[in-house]
């Protein structure tokens, strides 16, 4: 193996490595902000909503979904909707949201 | 950008260039994205003029930088509103009564600042949730207990102030009632600590409520005359177990010896938890599942069913005509004494039976407790309360968020009986329909609540006759000397207005202590029918 495939390698674990902190800090703003509404469980509304919505055509469960894109979760976050109220950014920074989006996007693959 | 009313643009950048140097410049919320996530979620006046707009927010970290905002803002006159997790939905939400007010978002104070496990107490400021205090005590394994509000995701502190309630053990479930000592930042940025607070290096600040003077905690209670930056709340110790029992009665005069046994067991401390009046006969009980074709039949029959009928209903398929959920807490031994102990009082209403409910035995792992269903008598956190509204399989067009009426009856059943009949009356003639829950709630000790709910909608007109309705409510409640608990801000100066006696001394009062705490009139104006003198109107 020459220096530029350890050069390769490298620069796949780093980006992995990143890709799994970038998608362990938006699982913790998942856990954090989400997850009381979205977690599984019957006394969950989130949960209960997307699958009274969708009835079985795609998961209730926001973390199993494979069809979410980071400008939706963006878009759902800061203008809500039904009953779920917008988040502040003094609740979800940018930063954060970003992880968030990333990481439920991040399911699809 | 937009300014606030009676400011002008230049002195508005001065101030906000101020806030910048206080607080940062990433926590001065301007643009019209930013400042639009303040909104009122759940806004009976959703796309209206009337509805609260606001012209920026700051977010503070310390008290320092909050008592530096205070100072900015009085010196240039700028309108604040303060909030604390900002999550009191139904209740006003993030947004000022008075629009265009600069709101100050006290979220990034989020700090837990103690825990005391023997004394079961704790300290905590503005921006802890009920949830960031739970998932703390467990993490550390503490053998103590909070009580929380129906969302979990709510402040400690903002819904104590806003004089909010629970499910557990009375005192614990008045949240301002089992509150010890705060620090508060006056209009003009002075700081002041009270109860034993007050005297500097105390030892007991989080034990003894009243430090000595007078007690000016219940001045920052649905009010606009300072900004809590601590405060600290008794925790239930942890008890070894809990047991639930329903008593259930099958005719419609059991209802008088039920009410008058039950305040009895909670006046003499024998039963202390929260619980409701149902009635599975004529309403449904809390969670159950839907009832009996008959029983549809039976309650839609032409001018109603008889009293006898529904009786005989009740009779034939054991199903009480009222009921109530009876919770202890305690150990094994002792709740089961307390069970048998209010079974025994009970049993003086004839044909009254008793079926034993859950029991549990602490602590819970993680697990156990997320199983839980009904998670709130045990100090649980969670959001399940949105469900209410929400889209379910029984009910395919969710809404857009609540408002509850939520008067104040006596804990009598003929209390009951007359605020059914007069509401029910009511809302015939009005040919109105609201949300209910219409079964009196023992959130408080001694009293009742009865809830009224009204959907939030997109649809102007649904919502114009939604508040109208609400304020008809207000008006009848009062003529029966039934009063609101708490309120959203577009009803604030109507409930005010009702709280009448002595020419409306308890506003001018409050509208006193405001101007000489105030003066220049800066703080959350409009909080609960208290206005500043400038923007003072004659409201009777």
């Amino acid at each position: 193996m020459n220096k530029w495939s350890y050069c390769v390698i490298g620069s796949l674990l780093v980006a992995t490595a990143h890709a799994d902190s970038a998608a362990l800090a938006g699982k913790r703003v998942f856990d954090q902000w989400c997850w009381s509404c979205h977690g599984p469980g019957p006394d969950k509304p989130g949960t209960l909503g997307l699958d009274a919505k969708y009835q079985g055509t795609v998961p209730a469960l926001l973390e199993q979904r494979r069809d979410l894109n980071p400008a939706t979760v963006k878009y759902f976050v800061r203008n809500g909707v039904f009953m779920m109220a917008p988040f502040r950014k003094t609740e979800i920074t940018d930063a954060e949201l970003d992880a968030l989006a990333a990481y439920l996007s991040h399911q699809k693959r | 950008m937009r300014v606030p009313p009676n400011v002008t643009t230049k002195v508005f950048n001065e101030a906000l260039r101020s806030f910048e140097a206080a607080v940062g410049k990433s926590w001065v919320f301007t643009s019209e994205e930013d400042t639009a996530l303040y909104k009122d979620a759940y806004s009976p006046f959703f796309g209206e003029p009337e509805e609260r707009w606001v012209s920026a927010a700051v977010a503070p970290a310390t008290v320092d930088e909050v008592r530096q905002v205070m100072r900015i803002a009085n010196q240039h006159r700028i309108p604040i509103y303060p909030i604390s997790t900002g999550r009191n939905l139904g209740y006003g939400g993030s947004a000022p009564v008075y629009s265009g007010s600069v709101v100050l978002d006290l979220k990034r104070m989020n700090r837990i600042l103690e825990v005391n496990e023997t004394n079961a107490t704790c300290l905590v400021e503005p921006g802890v949730s009920y949830f960031d205090l739970y998932r703390y005590i467990r993490e550390h394994k503490l053998k103590v207990w909070i009580d929380c509000p129906d969302p979990g995701w709510g402040s400690l502190i903002g819904n104590a102030l806003d004089r909010g309630n629970g499910y557990t053990m009375a005192p614990y479930r008045d949240h301002f009632g089992s509150h010890c000592g705060m620090e508060v930042v006056l209009a003009d940025g002075d700081l002041v600590r009270t109860g034993m607070g007050a005297l500097p290096g105390a030892k007991t600040w989080q034990q003894f409520k009243y430090g000595f003077g007078p007690y000016l905690d219940g001045l920052f209670s649905q009010s606009n005359l300072g900004v809590v930056t601590k405060m600290g709340f008794w925790l239930m110790p942890q008890p070894d177990a809990f047991r639930s029992g329903t008593v259930c009665v099958y005719k419609y005069a059991d209802l008088f010896k039920l009410v008058d046994i039950l305040a009895y067991l909670e006046a003499a401390k024998i039963m202390t938890a929260m619980t409701r009046v149902e009635s599975p006969l004529l309403y449904g009980a809390f969670k159950a599942p839907p009832p009996a074709p008959e029983l549809i039949e039976l309650r839609a029959k032409p001018g109603g069913p008889t009293v006898a009928e529904l009786e005989a209903y009740a009779q034939q398929t054991d199903t009480p005509y009222w009921s109530v959920i009876l919770r202890f807490y305690g150990s094994a031994k002792l709740t089961a004494a307390q069970w048998e102990y209010a079974q025994e009082k009970f049993s003086a209403i004839p044909g009254a039976k008793f079926r034993d409910g859950d029991f549990y035995e602490f602590p819970l792992s993680d697990a156990a407790a997320e199983a839980i269903m009904d998670k709130a008598p045990l100090g649980i956190p969670s959001l399940e309360a949105f469900s209410m509204g929400g889209r379910s399989p029984v009910n395919p067009s969710p809404s857009q968020g609540h408002i509850w009426f939520s008067p104040i009856i006596p804990m009598s059943a003929e209390a009951i009986h007359e605020c059914d009949r007069v509401f029910r009356a009511a809302f015939k003639e009005w040919g109105v329909n609201p949300l209910g829950l219409p079964l009196p709630q023992l959130y408080h000790e001694r009293t009742f609540f009865q809830i009224y709910g009204f959907p939030i909608t997109r649809d102007p007109e649904i919502n114009r006759k939604n508040r109208e309705t609400f304020q008809r409510m207000i008006k009848l409640a009062a003529d029966h000397g039934w009063g609101e608990y708490r309120t959203a801000p577009a009803f604030m100066d109507s409930i005010m207005d009702v709280y009448s006696f002595n020419d409306h001394a308890l506003r001018r009062t409050c509208e006193r202590v405001k101007d000489a705490l105030d003066p220049n009139g800066i703080l959350s104006a409009g909080r609960y029918g208290i206005w500043p003198k400038h923007l003072r109107k004659n409201t009777q």
